[in-house]
């Protein structure tokens, strides 16, 4: 494939939440700040920028991705997923959003996009897991106000709901 | 906390990719999973010309078994080989290891050829390849050569790659009717290693391979020790590593570490080989 140039920008077109969408950017241009300046999609929060504390974590292609570690131009024809694509309508919850509030899980809600991304694909590989593989899947993220525990338990509570219900009613959520 | 400017190429072929650092030398760079890397761009303590991402290679996407070896390809995430059905009946120490690295958010996207490239000191696979006296395939444009892992990390990420060169793959020998042990100490599950202990007893002996202590992973090999004479070996290992003291623990935590997580996966390894 052709070399991109640095100092040019460059056309990426990918998936966002199911919808084609595209726009311009430097080869070192992060993927939090084009989708947050560039495309306009400022659910997914900008913390470390080095990979630590998990605020900006999407999905591309289905795989766990810290967007401030990836480039823009390398989800060129990716399929990428932020927490925007979670709700099925804007004034709805998904089930894990409705656990998350009615346990208190999140405060400032800083860490909360990242979070619920992490969830929200784990779940659909692991949909009935123990409290440990929760706390696991957690060590990759900080939050500095809840101290975690009602993030577990709506984690939990969001996994017995999800597992609960039928399958159609299950891939609604998708 | 933003990259400089770079060009960037994603190679569609390994041949692609040994051009472009032929051609370029030290100014490129390979990206990989970019878990490592990426950081390091952000905070500017790396400012390559160029990047070449080779995570589309699909021929570098394969984890095979050849000649009682297990040949992992460049663009294997650390998550593929962790899901590998075969992992725990072929390398029992990397299943056991792997875990460790990172959190499942990173291990989605880094790559196994990019953790032995970047040879953190406390790093789990350059660890385990190296306690499994394991190779590292290097290949350039011109010509492809096989590295021992212990001779290819030549100290805190440094090694024996040349700037034309790129890691095509790693390869783990099967060694069948052992036993391994591994543990860390970490501040947090997911953190690099204070210390990682990795043990291997077999019937000529014990192997034991300590990181996050020297500037890389060491080994040493004691015929079947035991008692106090495995507490002696284990202290002069422990002194040998040279420990030095930084924020996370104090040289003298870290031999009493090697000390006793040492001695502990070495049991763990025992039971597990009887
Ligand atoms: C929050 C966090 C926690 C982590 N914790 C741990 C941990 O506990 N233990 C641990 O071991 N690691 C940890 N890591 C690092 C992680 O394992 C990386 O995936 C790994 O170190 C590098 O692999 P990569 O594929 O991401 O490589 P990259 O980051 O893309 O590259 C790393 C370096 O290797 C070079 N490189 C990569 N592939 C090749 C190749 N095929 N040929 C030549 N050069 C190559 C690159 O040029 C670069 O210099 C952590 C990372 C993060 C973000
Ligand atoms: S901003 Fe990406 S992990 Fe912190
Ligand atoms: S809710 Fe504030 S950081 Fe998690």
């Amino acid at each position: 494939m052709p070399l991109l140039n640095s100092s040019q920008r460059h056309r990426v077109g990918f998936s966002l939440n199911g919808h084609s969408v595209e726009g311009d950017a430097e080869p070192r241009v992060l993927l939090t700040d084009f989708l947050r300046h560039e495309i306009g999609a400022t659910g997914t929060h900008v913390g470390c920028e080095h990979g630590v504390c998990g605020a900006c974590t999407v999905t591309v292609d289905g795989m766990l991705t810290r967007a401030c570690l990836t480039l823009a131009v390398q989800i060129e024809g990716c399929d990428v997923r932020t927490v925007e694509g979670l709700a099925t309508a804007p004034d709805r919850l998904s089930i894990l959003q409705a656990a998350f509030r009615r346990n208190h899980a999140l405060q400032c809600g800083f860490c909360t996009a990242g979070i619920l991304m992490s969830l929200d694909a784990f779940l659909r590989e692991v949909p009935t897991p123990a409290e440990d593989q929760i706390r696991d899947l957690l060590s990759g993220h900080l939050c500095r106000c809840t101290g975690y525990t009602p993030i577990v338990r709506a984690a939990l509570e969001a996994a017995a709901e999800l597992a609960s219900r039928q399958p159609a009613v299950q891939s609604h959520h998708v | 906390m933003k990259p400089a400017a770079f060009d960037y190429v994603r190679a569609s072929s390994a041949e692609e990719a040994l051009e472009v650092l032929a051609k370029e030398g030290a100014d490129a760079r390979i990206l990989a999973g970019g878990q490592s890397f990426m950081a390091m761009l952000n905070m500017r303590l790396a400012r390559p010309k160029l990047l070449v991402d080779i995570m589309r290679i699909g021929s570098l996407d394969r984890i095979e078994e050849i000649e009682g070896e297990i040949v992992v390809g460049a663009a294997v995430r650390q998550a593929k080989l962790l899901g590998w059905d075969k992992l725990k009946a072929k390398l029992p120490l990397v299943a056991l290891a792997l875990p460790w690295t990172g959190h499942v958010q990173t291990r989605s996207r880094g790559t196994i050829c990019g953790s032995i490239a970047h040879a953190d000191p406390s790093a789990e696979m350059p660890l385990s390849l190296v306690a499994l006296s394991g190779s590292v395939h290097l290949r350039s444009l011109k010509k492809r050569r096989r590295v021992r892992a212990a001779d290819y990390i030549t100290g805190m990420m440094n090694t024996a790659r040349a700037d034309e060169e790129m890691i095509e793959a790693v390869s783990f020998p099967v060694v069948a009717e052992h036993g391994y042990g591994f543990r860390e100490i970490a501040r947090r599950h997911g953190d690099f290693a204070i210390v990682a202990c990795a043990a291997i007893v077999s019937s000529k002996g014990i192997r034991l391979a300590v990181g996050g202590v020297a500037d890389r992973p060491e080994v040493r090999d004691w015929p079947g020790l035991s008692g106090s004479a495995l507490d002696d070996a284990l202290n002069r290992f422990a002194y040998e590593l040279d420990a030095r003291q930084d924020v996370h623990a104090t040289a003298r935590y870290r031999r009493e570490l090697v000390r006793r997580v040492g001695r502990a996966v070495i049991e763990e390894a025992v039971q597990c080989h009887s």
